[in-house]
């Protein structure tokens, strides 16, 4: 399986934001997306998810699901975190897994791998900046896709599950999976990749 | 359980709960009708000729009254752009929000409209009937609001600016309506036609309603 982005060109707001991007990622790599504020990180995940129209340029996933988009075999983990606060921690992933397409088999051992198990029962209002955050990363347990975006994925973490990000994601490589990360700081994989977009 | 029932539930679900906005839509229906014979005065005649007419616009603005909210809450926490991520077409997704929309919002709402003809001086019997027409009518409310709500979706006060988009666009369902509400209580029309038509009106918006919607996100989201 390959990501390829060829010439890629992005436009927000009539400005561009970068072009000519070339990379190309296959199964078990990590991809780690640096540059400064504006710089079109957010953009590029968004556009490798389907959320961003694309300008210019081709990206195509070989090897994956012939009849499906890039961004339905993608997970993306974006700024915010797609919680319902009126729902509980075990309702608002549930519904995500339903929605997106995979048993619930996986629930209980997808709230493990992110320590929110006790907490399936509490309303996801109370929970924490981090807890939120943790709660979305559980969904890329939950649901199986072969390529995850994630957009500085460690904010609001702390150490502890910063770690645990970070074995989940090795795990996912070893497991034949891809990455695109945007960050600013160390994101705990060692063997990544990094692509350098923006003026330094 | 399909991804399609799945966001029914979660979307009903979600209404139920605090600060979901479910009831409320019957309840402003109520108020607005309760205070007409005040406006109006206790002239018998003139409130069961015009009954049908406030019920029906009572029962167009409660339809409005959440609907601003419809993609808002989605867009705001970015669950939007995991909803437009999933293997189903957006265009299934953004009808079954609107399916669970008129399930919490106008469902109540016509199930109290019999009893309102005591305000009114309808007999019940005939609320029957209007309860029928608006349970035929007002997926069409729900479905054409859609569009307006997905086009509204990522400005700060869409309220306003969905009535605006929508109402115009309400009137040819408002018309039959009230015809055939009105040709259930006095007559001497048939309640056939209007009828028919106002299905017709809601059969066509629950096709054209989602794709709309669904071009409208897309389109916006970029």
């Amino acid at each position: 399986m390959q990501l390829k982005a060829d010439n890629l060109v992005c436009s927000r707001g009539g400005r561009e934001v970068f072009a000519g991007l070339n990379f190309s990622l296959s199964g078990g790599d990590a991809l780690v997306v640096t540059g400064r504020n504006g710089a079109g990180k957010s953009s590029l995940l968004r556009m490798i998810a389907g959320l961003v129209h694309i300008a210019g340029g081709r990206l195509e996933l070989d090897g994956g699901e012939a009849d499906a988009s890039i961004g339905e075999q993608s997970h993306y983990i974006g700024h915010q975190d797609s919680v319902k606060p009126s729902l509980t921690v075990g309702e608002n992933l549930k519904f995500w897994a339903r929605y997106l397409g995979a048993g619930e088999r996986t629930i209980d051992s997808a709230l493990q791998a992110v320590e929110l198990a006790p907490l399936a029962d509490l309303p996801a209002a109370y929970l924490s900046a981090g807890q939120r955050r943790r709660l979305s990363i559980a969904r890329l347990v939950a649901v199986p896709r072969p390529l995850w975006l994630l957009d500085e994925p460690t904010s609001a973490l702390d150490v502890p599950s910063q770690n645990r990000l970070a074995d989940l994601m090795r795990s996912h490589l070893a497991g034949g999976g891809m990455i695109v990360a945007a960050a600013h700081g160390p994101i705990g994989l060692e063997r990544a990749r990094e692509l350098k977009i923006g003026p330094s | 359980m399909t991804a399609f029932t799945a966001l029914v539930v979660r979307d009903m679900r979600l209404s139920i709960r605090v600060g979901g906005g479910a009831l409320m839509g019957a309840l402003f229906f109520l108020i607005v009708v309760t205070m007409m014979p005040f406006a109006l005065g206790p002239d018998m005649a003139l409130l069961s000729r015009i009954g049908p007419a406030i019920l029906w616009l009572g029962a167009l603005l409660a339809s409005l009254l959440a609907l601003d909210r419809l993609f808002a809450t989605d867009h705001d926490d970015g669950s939007l752009d995991l909803l437009m991520m999933g293997r189903m077409p957006l265009e299934l997704a953004v009808a079954a929000k609107a399916i669970a929309h008129w399930l919490t919002t106008a469902l109540p709402l016509i199930v109290i409209t019999p009893v309102l003809g005591l305000m009114l001086n309808v007999e019940l019997r005939a609320m029957g009937t209007v309860a029928l027409t608006l349970l035929a009518g007002t997926p069409a409310l729900t479905f054409i609001g859609l569009i307006g709500a997905a086009l509204s979706v990522a400005l700060r006060r869409g309220g306003l600016l969905l009535a605006v988009l929508v109402l115009p666009l309400t009137i040819p369902v408002l018309i039959f309506g009230v015809a055939a509400a009105n040709a259930a209580i006095v007559g001497p029309a048939p309640f056939g036609p209007p009828f028919t038509i106002l299905c017709a009106l809601s059969l066509a918006s629950l096709v054209l309603g989602p794709v709309a919607a669904a071009a409208a996100l897309r389109h916006g989201l970029e």
